[in-house]
């Protein structure tokens, strides 16, 4: 059986580890190198690394960093953060990373999602979308961090991406990033339903329980999450954490038993 | 001494990472020389079938790398695109594959399925067929991590190492002789992967 991905996302900063609340107030948590050694020995399912300054400031990936990464991880490895050119991201493919993920670039430029997928493979071209909501409740893609708004809705961003040659979307909630308090689920089961590309969602995991809610509502899906794997407690203190094999399997058991007795599969 | 073939494709650096922490010796070779003093070979590949023929048919090792297969008989793997390489033909192309095992490879898309997310992206069960010894110690509970939309479907049912269900029950793994073959990623794949790669080091 395929099963669904449960997948540590981790945010990088001048080379630091860190974790952002609404994609602002970024705190330092740690050397990404020590934190890829540790989801190692946990055997996390893949991990999300992604350069938030990169495209914010105009920069090039910093390609020493993602070898190293690349070299260190015995997962599946998929690495995001200032990629513009199909160029770029063989290159970054080169360095031994399963699979670029592009935000920014193809939001503005769409076309560029099929110039990378003819250079490495769909199955390697992974499409993250920011999404924020309006005061009035509309979902739209942002980039830069949150702040610019691209005026599209996720689902036509989407769409738009699996017809291009995207191997994968990542559906990333704006306003639920670092909150902890569950998945954005409505938001990923209308994304599901709009695509037949495999689906990551980020943004608001707090405990295995939302891991469950969003697998009992989308099924083979990917979950990530930063916070809950890097903080502990009611203080956010900093320690890693990743769930056994056994509790995975627990958990994606019974919420796949859930989604066929709500008649959802 | 077991040598990765880098024609320009594939994580050679997770190989040669993964066989260090096995205390095993590995060499990396890009022209025909370097793979002088070799006593296996791994053939990785990603991404499209045709790009990655000719990659290999045009670094430079492709007659020797017939040679040593087909008369040395050296142990080979191939890995992902590079198991798919193995074929005779490819769906995905138009250059013929390698042929060192009949067969040819389909698309998953073929199955028509509307409900078959692709590609095939994550950890999935693997069934090995029990003759052979690439799968020692991984008879139970075993998993590797896939990402592929097109799948090696055999001409000789007896060349099928294991299986892997997505869609249909798929042929995941190849046999036929010295010369093997896995569609899923063992240096992405935790411990199974490494005992995987122990045990192809080890035939």
């Amino acid at each position: 059986m395929l099963r669904p991905r449960i997948i540590p996302c981790l945010l990088v900063q001048d080379g630091g580890l860190v974790k952002t609340v609404k994609f602002k107030e970024p705190k330092y948590v740690g050397d990404p190198n020590n934190a890829v050694k540790i989801f190692n020995e946990k055997e996390a399912d893949e991990l999300i690394v992604l350069d938030i300054d990169a495209t914010a400031q105009q920069r090039e990936p910093n390609f020493r960093l993602i070898s190293q990464f690349a070299a260190e991880c015995r997962m599946p490895l998929c690495y995001g953060g200032g990629i513009r050119t199909a160029e770029q991201a063989k290159r970054i493919i080169g360095l031994g990373v399963e699979k670029v993920a592009i935000s920014a670039a193809a939001v503005a430029d769409p076309k560029l999602i099929s110039r990378i997928a003819e250079e490495v493979g769909s199955q390697s071209v992974v499409v993250v979308l920011d999404v924020k909501s309006s005061l009035f409740g509309k979902q739209e893609v942002w980039t830069h961090n949150g702040r610019k708004n691209s005026g599209k809705s996720p689902v036509e961003a989407a769409q738009e991406a699996e017809v291009l040659g995207a191997g994968e979307i990542v559906i990333n909630s704006i306003d639920r990033d670092g909150q902890m308090k569950g998945y954005d689920v409505a938001l990923a089961t209308r994304l599901r339903a709009a695509t037949r590309l495999p689906m990551s969602v980020l943004g608001g995991a707090g405990s295995l329980q939302d891991i469950g809610e969003l697998i009992a509502a989308c099924g083979v899906v990917g979950a990530s999450a930063g916070s809950f794997f890097v903080f502990k407690g009611a203080y956010r203190a900093v320690l890693i954490s990743y769930p056994t094999q056994a509790q995975k399997d627990e958990l994606i058991r019974t919420s796949l038993h859930q989604r066929v007795g709500a008649g959802t599969a | 001494m077991i040598k990765i073939i880098d024609y320009g494709l594939g994580n050679i650096l997770a190989f040669q990472n993964m066989y260090k922490r096995l205390n095993v010796q590995v060499g990396i070779a890009r022209t025909a020389d370097d793979l002088s003093g070799a006593t296996k070979l791994v053939l990785p590949g990603v991404g499209a079938f045709d790009h990655a023929m000719e990659l290999l048919d045009g670094s430079g090792m492709r007659q020797r790398l017939d040679d040593l297969v087909l008369n040395e008989r050296l142990p080979v793997i191939g890995i992902c695109v590079g198991m798919q390489m193995l074929a005779e033909q490819s769906d995905e192309g138009r250059l013929p594959g390698l042929g060192w095992i009949r067969g040819e490879v389909k698309g998953f898309k073929s199955l028509q399925k509307r409900d078959l997310l692709l590609p095939h992206m994550g950890w999935n069960d693997v069934q090995p067929t029990g003759r052979t010894r690439l799968f020692d110690q991984l008879h139970t509970d075993s998993r590797f991590y896939f990402l592929h939309s097109f799948y090696f479907e055999c001409a000789r049912p007896e060349d099928v190492a294991a299986t892997s269900t997505y869609g249909k029950e798929f042929c995941c793994a190849v046999e036929a002789g010295n010369i093997h073959g896995v569609q899923f990623h063992p240096e992405k794949s935790h411990h199974y992967g490494a005992q995987l790669l122990k045990n192809f080091s080890e035939l």
